[in-house]
Order: C-alpha cells, then sequence, then structure tokens
C-alpha cells in the first residue's frame, strides 16, 4: 500500500514536470490571478501531503503493532483465533473514541479552512482590477479556432482577428468570453483559470500580464474534432510594441501591386475563399473562418496546428483534411496557378 | 429462470448488428469524393438568366433542351405525386452527418437570409411542395451553382462542390423528402418551422407562379 502511494505520488510528479513547459503551466504565474491560483494550489498541496504522510505513517505504525502482539509463533502453524473478547478495556475505549475524534475534528477544521482558501481565492480572481485603461476583448470560440475583436469607444478602431491576442504587460484586459457553436473553455494557465464559452451567453474574465512573453492557451471543453488543435496564444509585449502592433492591425490590407499578386487578389474573391473569410479594404467578407487582413503577422495557422510558413500555407489551402480533420474549411481545387498567385497575394497582407 | 436469462442475450445478439449498421448514416468522411463528382458537366442548366423575362411554363418548356432535367411536365397533366428518380444518386442523402454539415452550411452561407428557415421570404420557401425549378437533386444543384432569374445568386465557383450537394441533401430534407432517421433534428434557436425530421413529406408541385408571373 505504502509502495503504491509512492510510486503514485512519483508518477504525479513526473506527469507534471512532464507538461511543464515555461509558457503553458500554472506553475509559472505571471500574473496577479494566476498568482492567486498558484497560491491557492500550494496551499491544497502542502496540506494535502502532510494529512497523506500522516495518514500512512499512522496506518504503518497500527500494522507493526498489531504484528508484534502476534509474533511469538514464528514457524509454526498459525494458533486458533482466541475466541471474541467481548469485554472491552474501557479506559482503552475511552482513549481510542477520544482520538477518533479529535481525527474528525481536524478532518472538519482541515476542509474548512481550504473551502475558506478556494472562496477568498474565487474572490480575488474574479475582482476587476481598478486599475485605469484595460484593454477590452471580446473572444469568440468556432469549431476549432478563436474569434478574437479588439473593442473601442471609436467604432473605426474595432477590428478582429484570430487564435493570436496581442497584451500590453502592466495593464488589465477584460476579456468578453462567447462561442458561435458549442461550448468551449478559454485557458491560458500562465495568466488565470478557464472560463467557459457558452452559446447565446457571455461571460467574462480578466488577467494582467506581468511579464512580456508568448503563453500558450487551449480550449479546455471538448467540443468536437480538432478540440486538441484548438490552441490559443497569448502573446504580452511591452505597451510601446504592443501600440506599434496595434496601430498596424487598425489598418486595413493594402492594395497589391505586382500583376501577380493582382491575380491572386482576383482568385481570393471570386472562387470560395471569400465566403468564409474577411480580408479588410476588400470585398470580402466571410464571417465563416478566420479574418485574414493581416495573416502574415501570426506565427502559426488554423489555431496552431501548423507554423506560418509559405509551404506550410500552401499545403493547408489545397487540403486542410490532412492538417485538421474536420475542420470547417473545405478541400480546395485549385490549379497550380491560381495557387501561385494566391499565395502571392496572401504574403502581402502583413 | 434460464430462459428468462437467455432473452436478453437474444435481445443484445440482435441489437448489436443492428446499432452497427446504423452507424452507417452517421459515418463521416472529409477528405470525399463527392457524389457524382462530374454531375456539373451532366446537369443540363436553364438557358435562362437573370434579366431575361419569366416565359410561361409552357414557353419555358418549350425553351428547354429536350429531356433537360427542368422540363416542367406538359400544362394540363397533374404532376407526378412523388419526383421521377432524378438523374444522380446524392449519396448524402443517407448520410445524417453530411445534411447536418449542410443544415450548417444553409446558415454560414446565408441561403437563411433570403429563404428564411424554408418559409421563404425573398426567395420562394422551401419546405412547401411548390417548386420552380424542380425538387431533384440535380435540379437544386443547378438552381444553387447557376443561380435563377428572379434573384436567386449564383454559387458557382463559390462553394465546393460537395459541400453544394451536402446543401442540396438539407434543401430536400426541409420538405420531409430524406427518411427521418437521417434529417436533422430541431436546433436550438427560435422554433419557426418544425424541423426536418418531423417534416411531412410534401409530394412536389410544379409551381404555377411562372404562369401567372
Ligand atoms: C467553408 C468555408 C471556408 C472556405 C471556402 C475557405 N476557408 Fe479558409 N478557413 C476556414 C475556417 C473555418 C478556418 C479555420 C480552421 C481551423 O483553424 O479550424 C480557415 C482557416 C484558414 C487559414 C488560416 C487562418 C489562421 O489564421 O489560422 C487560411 C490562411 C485560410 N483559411 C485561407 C483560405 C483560402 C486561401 C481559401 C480559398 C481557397 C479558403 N481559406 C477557403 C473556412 C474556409
Ligand atoms: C439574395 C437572396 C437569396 C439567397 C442568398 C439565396 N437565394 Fe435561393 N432563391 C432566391 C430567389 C429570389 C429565388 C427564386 C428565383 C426565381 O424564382 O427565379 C430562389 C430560388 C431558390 C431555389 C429554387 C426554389 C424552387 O422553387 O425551385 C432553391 C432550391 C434555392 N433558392 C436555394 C438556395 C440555397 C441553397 C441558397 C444558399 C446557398 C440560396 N437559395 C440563397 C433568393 C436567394
Ligand atoms: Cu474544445
Amino acid at each position: 500500500m505504502i509502495g503504491g502511494g509512492v510510486v503514485t505520488s512519483l508518477f504525479n510528479s513526473a506527469v507534471l514536470a512532464a507538461i511543464s513547459t515555461d509558457n503553458h503551466t500554472a506553475l509559472a504565474p505571471t500574473g496577479p490571478q494566476a498568482q492567486h491560483i498558484f497560491n491557492d494550489y500550494k496551499a491544497f498541496y502542502t496540506v494535502c501531503i502532510i494529512v497523506y504522510v500522516l495518514t500512512v505513517a499512522i496506518a504503518l505504525i497500527a500494522s507493526r503493532r498489531h504484528r508484534q502482539d502476534t509474533d511469538g509463533h514464528k514457524g509454526e502453524a498459525h494458533p486458533p483465533l482466541p475466541p471474541p473478547q467481548l469485554q472491552l478495556d474501557p479506559t482503552r475505549e475511552a482513549k481510542m473514541t477520544f482520538w477518533v475524534n479529535v481525527c474528525i475534528a481536524a478532518t472538519v477544521l482541515i476542509l474548512f479552512g481550504l473551502l475558506f482558501v478556494d472562496f477568498s481565492t474565487a474572490r480575488a480572481i474574479h475582482q476587476f482590477s481598478s486599475k485605469p485603461g484595460a484593454v477590452n476583448i471580446v473572444v469568440t470560440g468556432h469549431q476549432w479556432w478563436w474569434e478574437v475583436r479588439y473593442d473601442d469607444e471609436h467604432p473605426q478602431n474595432v477590428f478582429t482577428t484570430a487564435n493570436e491576442i496581442h497584451v500590453p504587460t502592466g495593464r488589465p484586459v477584460k476579456i468578453v468570453l462567447q462561442a458561435a457553436d458549442v461550448i468551449h473553455s478559454f485557458w491560458v494557465p500562465n495568466l488565470t483559470g478557464k472560463k467557459d464559452m457558452i452559446p447565446n451567453h457571455s461571460t467574462e474574465l480578466w488577467f494582467q500580464a506581468d511579464k512580456p512573453g508568448i503563453y500558450w492557451g487551449q480550449c479546455a471543453e471538448f467540443c468536437g474534432f480538432e478540440h486538441a488543435k484548438m490552441r490559443l496564444f497569448v502573446i504580452a509585449d511591452p505597451p510601446e510594441v504592443f501600440d506599434g502592433w496595434l496601430n498596424a492591425a487598425r489598418t486595413p490590407s493594402r492594395p497589391p501591386l505586382e500583376q501577380i499578386q493582382k491575380q491572386g487578389q482576383q482568385v481570393f474573391m471570386l472562387k470560395q475563399c471569400s465566403m468564409c473569410h474577411t480580408i479588410g479594404g476588400t470585398p470580402a467578407g466571410g464571417r465563416v473562418g478566420p479574418d485574414l487582413t493581416h495573416v502574415m503577422n501570426r506565427y502559426t495557422l488554423a489555431a496552431g496546428a501548423i507554423r506560418n510558413t509559405p509551404g506550410q500555407l500552401a499545403g493547408w489551402i489545397l487540403d486542410p483534411q490532412v492538417i485538421k480533420p474536420g475542420c470547417r474549411m473545405p478541400q480546395n481545387n485549385l490549379s497550380p496557378h491560381d495557387l501561385q498567385a494566391l499565395l502571392e497575394y496572401l504574403r502581402t497582407l502583413q | 429462470m434460464k430462459r428468462l436469462n437467455r432473452f436478453p442475450l437474444a435481445a443484445l445478439a440482435i441489437a448489436m448488428p443492428l446499432a452497427v449498421w446504423s452507424c452507417k448514416r452517421e459515418e463521416r468522411s472529409f477528405r470525399v469524393q463527392p457524389p457524382a463528382a462530374d454531375t456539373t458537366d451532366k446537369v443540363i442548366v436553364s438557358k435562362l438568366r437573370a434579366g431575361q423575362m419569366m416565359a410561361t411554363t409552357t414557353q419555358r418548356a418549350a425553351t428547354e433542351p429536350s429531356g433537360g432535367p427542368i422540363a416542367p411536365p406538359p400544362p394540363g397533366i397533374a404532376p407526378a405525386s412523388k419526383p421521377s428518380a432524378g438523374l444522380v444518386h446524392n449519396g448524402y442523402e443517407e448520410n445524417a452527418y453530411a445534411v447536418g454539415e449542410g443544415n450548417r452550411l444553409y446558415l454560414a452561407y446565408n441561403c437563411v437570409g433570403c429563404h428564411f428557415h424554408g418559409g421563404g421570404g425573398i426567395g420562394p420557401p422551401l419546405m412547401d411542395d411548390t417548386w420552380i425549378y424542380g425538387s431533384n437533386p440535380e435540379q437544386i444543384f443547378a438552381t444553387i451553382v447557376e443561380g435563377r432569374p428572379n434573384g436567386m445568386p449564383s454559387f458557382r465557383g463559390k462553394i465546393v462542390d460537395y459541400q453544394v450537394w451536402q446543401i442540396v441533401a438539407y434543401v430536400r430534407s426541409m420538405s420531409g423528402m430524406l427518411s427521418k432517421d437521417v434529417a436533422p433534428g430541431r436546433d436550438d434557436h427560435m422554433a419557426g418551422a418544425p424541423p426536418p425530421n418531423s417534416m411531412r413529406y410534401q409530394p412536389p408541385q410544379w409551381s404555377t407562379v411562372g404562369t401567372i408571373r
């Protein structure tokens, strides 16, 4: 039994260590919420370890003691059991009752203590920061990608992007969570806890990134075929860098200059692409897939399924169903020339 | 006692193959050869184009290539209560997943903006028995790909073929033409029309709208 316990806890630590990369773990908090959660985790972990060790130790002692009682008969056949003792020793009985009561009381107290820690953590996480200058973002979960809209009091500044959320460090970020089809769950462990995204019902959360970096997120509610490939990235930059990104992201796409790029734009507008994708500054206004206005500025394509390289992009456009089977983008039957032109055009979407 | 025990076993033995067999209607393939992939060429498309005056049924019949899939029956003869089997067999009509996809795409490509949930608005209703351009799969395919003169836009090149066939299957489910175990159930939104799997079969009729106009 003890061996089993040791193996289990070793195994748990090994798993924890294996999955802990620095940018996708709740054990390396980078914001106030994540810090609260980490403290909560530490409190639980410490208390549980202590209780576990005590319980195992007591069980061990008890089993040793029992063995001493019957140990005099080594080598012989086990003697017949003594008749059951109906007369109990009243002092011993009282002592045992006392200790059992102490243990029950301790358990109740510890559980209430943990409950209290839990409640205060939840309160702390959900209290909206009083710091001014929050960034307002609406994130909509789609099967199997994230639509990200940056809200602004000036409507001309509102824009939409996908799968990668840029935020400034040191400023609170308020995120309104929505879902377009089924329930998804927003989870960026370095920054905050999970929150479900529910169709026809907005939920909210906020976080703040204290250090620049790229933090990985992942849909945390099973949502269909490609749930596992529904990655998300929060890119925290110093405020100046973020403002530069913001200004670039607000502009519509630049019109293509070269002949082949113009042809590529024609392909995009006349073929099926424009039914599903939006490119700011062009007639393409589809809302089925991600906004491609500045798609070349993203690190990955298809919610982290592939890197954003020309070859991967070409493969994705021709046959997304190999990369992400079941995803909502169909195979596209394009002639080599059309594909080449299209790729040249997409390259201009910076 | 023994007999009683045998009964559930026998039931299980019957149910298992049935369950496996009925999984077929839920089969999902993502890299599909669309059913009848080459039908775009086979479908004989109306000579009518947007902007052209709507002809009467008789005139329209006369202008169609003879035997063309959208040639209506001559006037005066009652339309068949069930459509003759179309030119093509749309395999998606036996697959619940594909019809569900058709449903999703019907919303995604905004057919719903003109036809609503089948009840019609700018476009004619699709859940009734009246068909201006025919109810066979290849006729509906032609309607979507070619467009129709009185305001139905052409989606040629805008929707990949296999998705059009999925939409075709869904459109037909709206008037109860698909079997009920395949047709979509109700969705989560405001209930308008009954869901396709509760739809009474609507024997397609040729519309008389064309002759009135
Ligand atoms: C039926 C709708 C549909 C059509 C048609 C379509 N796409 Fe997509 N596209 C999507 C969806 C949905 C995604 C997101 C897939 C995912 O991540 O699960 C996507 C993703 C993409 C991405 C990756 C974007 C990102 O930021 O990750 C690119 C690039 C793209 N599509 C280009 C194209 C091009 C070029 C065409 C035309 C040949 C096209 N798409 C046609 C629906 C479509
Ligand atoms: C801009 C509005 C509009 C959109 C969008 C639209 N339709 Fe139509 N549709 C119409 C109109 C108007 C007609 C009638 C055309 C006529 O009578 O010539 C029509 C006719 C049809 C018909 C023929 C009905 C019959 O009785 O024969 C079908 C089927 C159809 N549409 C399906 C679709 C599908 C599927 C889509 C989405 C891919 C779609 N429509 C999108 C307006 C629209
Ligand atoms: Cu998911």
